[in-house]
């Protein structure tokens, strides 16, 4: 694996989740009925974060809540890696709310597929807008953001990697090789 | 850590490691139960069959709750009614439900061993819920859930097993399962219930209530089965009450917050009274409510094990 470029550094990345929290605030036209459901696992430290953002911005909080997508996922039959079920907590009720869904990366969207069908399990939203801190490309379902910190165009054979300080001690995205 | 098997057939086998992680699922699962809609996809598409030579109620209706929470077929064989009456034999029963592109078999089995024989004939996962004195492993995962909910630890934790220990397959699961986990495990009975060398699984060994109640984190208290008591080997109901039954007043003699667990059905004013089954320090009912997370827990991994001892021919 060699890292071949740096995407976004610590003030870059906060700037990005910064103007997302506006954007939210912008379209929704405030905090009214506004939900995050962070994806695991670094898509709900992102939620954190950007709730952390509406609340300095606009002095509201919007409650967090965290969804694991492992028994939704259409590869569980595929013997490769075995995922490990984490649990989900929403410590709300999501019908008739705004639920914005975030997550670290949007590549095939098969992720992002898997949790619309968990959330909709759960009740029925208002709407569910989607809001990822970057967008890589190469969609295998009709799926797009609403919401989107950095649009890189990658090659298959590239890894974007997404480093958080809750779990990786440092703020910053970077792009590998496969190899 | 990667779950690998395709059975669970006893806590024996199974590493600290297992047993956590199928605890750590287990917290996962609780959630579902919680929902209004209480089913998740996971299993969507298999086939799990209760295969029951025994009777059981809230076993079998367990794994079925938890089974349909996680999207699966149930199919209930009760061997009562079954061609097993014609003669057919344990593992002729095992590949024809192999045959029907079954994927699970979830069996209860008087014989000791019984599910560890199917497992090796089959390509499709076997849990075993139950084999004659053995073990019963779920039942000592969903005890030890409960007591890891209630206390935060298994770790240290002083636990005493009451009741008929030498025909007890709740006790041996429970001893592999909490010793492993770092738990002192106490059995407690009249010397007719002990089986010989039970020293050698690393319990401690009372014939006094009173003593295994003393120091004790939690009690876990055995059904007196005397329907299985073809030896002469059990005391009286009354008299068994007498010496071994848990009551208020010897539970005013442990720790104030002991825990009382019990696997059920209860005999009442037997081996439990009914003030302690329904008092504060009773999770009896927590208990079967964690069961469901449980099973879903080892459906889920046993699932995903592909240890397959032969190339799937089916």
């Amino acid at each position: 694996m060699k890292e071949k470029a740096k995407i976004l550094d610590k003030e870059a990345l906060g700037r990005s989740l910064l103007r997302i929290a506006h954007e939210i605030l912008e379209k929704n036209k405030g905090t009214e009925s506004l939900c995050l459901v962070g994806i695991r696992n670094r898509g709900a430290y992102l939620a954190q974060r950007i709730a952390a953002c509406i609340l300095k911005i606009d002095n509201a909080s919007v409650p967090v809540g965290i969804l694991d997508i492992t028994l939704y996922r259409d590869d569980l039959t595929l013997i490769a890696a075995q995922p490990v079920v984490r649990k989900t907590e929403i410590g709300f009720d999501i019908t008739d709310k705004n639920i914005v869904l975030v997550d670290d990366v949007l590549y095939s969207g098969r992720t992002i597929r898997a949790a619309l069908d968990a959330l909709i399990d759960l009740g029925r939203p208002q709407t569910i807008q989607l809001a990822v801190l970057i967008d890589r490309g190469h969609r295998e379902l009709p799926v797009r953001a609403d919401y989107v910190g950095k649009n890189i165009p990658t090659s298959l054979q590239e890894i974007v990697e997404v480093r958080l300080a809750e779990v990786d001690g440092v703020d910053e995205v970077v792009i590998v090789d496969k190899e | 850590m990667v779950w690998t098997r395709k059975d669970l057939l006893g806590l024996e086998d199974l590493s600290k490691e297992e047993l956590e992680l199928i605890l750590a699922t287990a917290d996962s699962f609780k959630e579902v139960s919680s929902r209004e809609i209480k089913k998740v996809p996971a299993l969507r598409g298999k086939t799990v069959v209760n295969l029951f030579y025994e009777p059981s109620t809230r076993t079998r209706v367990s794994f079925e709750i938890a089974a349909k929470r996680l999207s699966a077929d149930v199919i209930n064989i009760a061997t009562e009614t079954s061609s097993v009456q014609k003669g057919e034999t344990l593992i002729d029963t095992g590949t024809n439900i192999q045959a029907l592109k079954a994927d699970i078999i979830v069996m209860r089995h008087n014989y000791s061993g019984a599910a560890a024989m199917l497992a090796r004939h089959l390509n499709i996962s076997v849990v075993n819920a139950g084999d004659g004195w053995h073990e019963h492993p779920t039942q000592a995962l969903l005890d030890i859930f409960t007591l890891k909910e209630k206390l935060g630890r298994i770790d240290g934790l002083k636990v005493s097993i009451i009741g008929d220990i030498a025909h007890s397959r709740v006790a041996r699961s429970n001893i592999w399962g909490l010793t492993k986990l770092g738990a002192e495990v106490t059995v407690c009975a009249p010397p007719m219930l002990i089986p010989p060398a039970i020293e050698q699984m690393g319990v401690v060994v009372t014939h006094g209530i009173d003593e295994a109640l003393q120091h004790a984190d939690a009690v876990n208290v055995l059904r007196m089965q005397f329907e299985r008591d073809t030896e002469g080997a059990f005391p009286r109901q009354l008299e068994y009450f007498k010496s071994f039954g848990i009551t208020q007043e010897r539970l005013s003699k442990a720790k104030k917050d002991i825990i009382v667990m019990h696997p059920g059905p209860l005999n009442r004013g037997v081996e439990i009274s009914s003030e302690v089954a329904d008092g504060i320090n009773s999770v009896i009912l927590e208990q079967v409510t964690n069961g469901i997370a449980v099973r879903m827990a080892v459906l889920f991994l046993v699932s995903q094990g592909h240890d397959k001892k032969y190339e799937t021919t089916n």
